[in-house]
């Protein structure tokens, strides 16, 4: 074992695995390649920009991606639809509960059982998912900031977000990966006190999210940095497939959970913010970063609405077993089926074909929102500066995990 | 709008022919049309007021084996203004799949359009940039064909067992 070739270098290996698409000798007078990642803190990730610049200003940029590719679909054709959700948590690793609950209703429709399921796991599977989503946004916020150069908040949103954290460990075992919406119920119910604490939680984290708004969004250098770069104009928008706060920093009122009413959203009462250029053009990545921390609003809200169902109406009882409706043999009919929902990134779709033999998808495709969102990069970034391409990067909120699938 | 109207808009527009088949067990319901027409297709589909899908969700490549011999490129389209969605299928050859680009109408199908031409080796005529997307630009084969064997050593690397 000792003695076994385990790789051949070459020089030449990073040329032909992930060649360039500029040639350093077609570039003009005064321009340059540079190379940012894949290891970078502001490419959040492992993503390879090939940027091309005229001194300061940007010429072009080439994302470069596959880095994290682990070949999800490839993966869900021979595994059985429950099977395959761990590796669906394993996508959007930052809110895989958002993508589990996609995952599952997609499933849970083909099936045709989405009307038997008992209220109580509806409402539980929205408060884990809004966690989630706050959790995910707080990354995004913190990171952002960091990005721009501003050290505190990231620590700040670290520490929110490890509540949450603690909160879905408590629920389903796991801090990130949870595994815990299966297809037509949950894991567990809420472990004895869960709401309680929750409500804590949401009044403890209503003046955080004041001061950070304070402390970040009406900073005069974070605005300075955010304000009228990368203006997204909606129409650009729609026509590159974006989705979620991105779409909705450019001013358009568009958000799944109220254009499709899924799962136990149609009886809640929360609002849907919109950029309205309030420091600068409508679209620009300030109104994306203030979509975001409104949503957090809105998630504390939707999840305070739902506990108060989860302590009243569908309160904890005996002989409530989540698994009561989980399938024995999930074999849907033979179909095209594709569904979606509102991740905190932006519209997360499953595309499965079902051949109506067997327990395993024929196919299953996985729409993943960064990947989409981030294909803007080049369009928006060209033009500006360095410095304004990493604040329009951070303000995508790409998780590559998610890109590469 | 509901899926005959879209259906008998296209059949009015490019005769009853275009139409290879409908799959109303989809959902959403899909059209399956000839692949030749499918720039048309969409660009009345895209361009036309009241049908108007101005948002192009998902591209999906799938194949349907080497028995079959045949590979499929779905589309999944909705209108935002109007909230109707649509899925129209092409169906390919599987010894060389081609089908035009859509990157005309939607620049979103670049991206999309380069996944499904990486796992599939679906070539997209008229892509600006068609190149490989998430694999190694020297990677052998298309990993999601149904018959794909994936090369034992990568880089002196073994792959798998």
């Amino acid at each position: 074992m000792a003695n076994e070739v385990q790789y051949i270098f070459d020089n030449q290996n990073l040329q032909k695995s992930e060649p360039q698409k500029f040639n350093p000798e077609d570039l003009k007078r005064e321009e340059m390649i540079i190379n940012i990642g894949p290891q970078h803190p502001s490419t959040h990730g492992v993503l390879r920009l090939e940027v091309i610049t005229s001194g300061e200003e940007i010429v072009d940029v080439v994302p470069h991606l596959g880095y994290l590719h682990r070949c999800f679909e490839k993966h869900a054709e021979s595994l059985p639809y429950n099977q395959t959700l761990p590796f669906v948590d394993r996508m959007d690793y930052l809110a895989a509960m958002n993508s589990e609950h996609a995952f599952v209703m997609g499933v849970e429709r083909m099936l045709g059982i989405e009307n038997t399921i008992d209220k109580r796991v509806e409402y539980i599977r929205v408060v884990v998912a809004e966690l989630n989503r706050l959790a995910s946004h707080f990354i995004a916020l913190g990171t952002y900031a960091m990005d721009i150069g501003a050290i505190t908040p990231f620590p700040w949103m670290l520490r929110d977000r490890e509540h949450i954290l603690r909160l879905l460990e408590w629920a389903s075992g796991a801090r990130m990966l949870y595994n815990y919406i299966w297809v037509g119920g949950l894991f567990y119910d809420l472990p004895v006190g869960f709401e309680e604490r929750c409500l804590e939680f949401c009044q403890y984290i209503k003046p955080k999210l004041k001061e950070f708004e304070e402390l970040v969004l009406q900073n005069k250098i974070f605005v300075d940095r955010t304000a009228n770069v990368g203006v997204l104009p909606v129409g650009l928008a729609i026509n590159y497939g974006i989705t979620g706060p991105m779409l909705r920093g450019s001013g358009l009122k568009f958000d799944l959970r109220k254009v499709d009413a899924y799962s136990v959203y149609p009886e809640i009462d929360f609002d849907i913010p919109v950029g309205k250029g309030e420091m600068g053009a409508i679209g620009d990545c300030w109104d994306r970063t203030w979509v975001r921390m409104e949503e957090c609003h809105q998630s504390v809200k939707i999840i305070e609405q739902c506990l108060t169902k989860l302590t009243g109406e569908h309160k904890r009882t005996r002989d409530f077993d989540p698994r009561a409706t989980v399938p024995k043999k999930i074999r849907p009919k033979a179909q095209d089926f594709y569904v979606r929902a509102e991740n905190p990134k932006g519209e997360t779709g499953f595309f499965f074909r079902a051949d109506g033999r067997s327990d395993i998808p024929y196919r299953c495709k996985a729409r993943g929102a960064s990947f989409v969102n981030l294909s803007v990069l080049g369009e928006l970034s060209k033009g500006g500066l360095i410095a304004d391409m990493i604040a329009i990067l951070g303000s995508i909120d790409i998780v590559l995990g998610e890109v590469d699938r | 709008m509901k899926f005959e109207e879209i259906i008998s808009n296209l059949t009015s527009k490019f005769g009853e022919e275009f139409i290879v088949a409908l799959h109303e067990n989809a959902s959403p319901k899909c059209i399956e049309i000839n692949a030749n027409g499918l720039v048309e297709a969409m660009q009345y589909l895209h361009g036309t007021e009241k049908l108007y899908f101005d948002s192009l969700s998902c591209i999906t490549g799938l194949d349907n084996g080497v028995e079959a011999g045949t590979m499929e490129v779905i589309y999944n389209l909705y209108s935002i203004p109007y909230g109707h969605h649509l899925m129209i299928k092409v169906k390919l050859g599987r010894e060389q799949p081609t089908v035009d680009s859509l990157t005309s109408i939607w620049k979103t199908a670049d991206w999309q359009e380069r996944e499904v031409f990486d796992l599939y080796g679906v070539h997209f005529e008229n892509h600006p940039d068609l190149r490989r997307i998430l694999l190694p630009a020297d990677w052998e084969g298309f990993p999601l064909r149904k018959d794909y064997e994936h090369q034992t050593y990568y880089r002196g690397i073994k792959v798998a067992e």
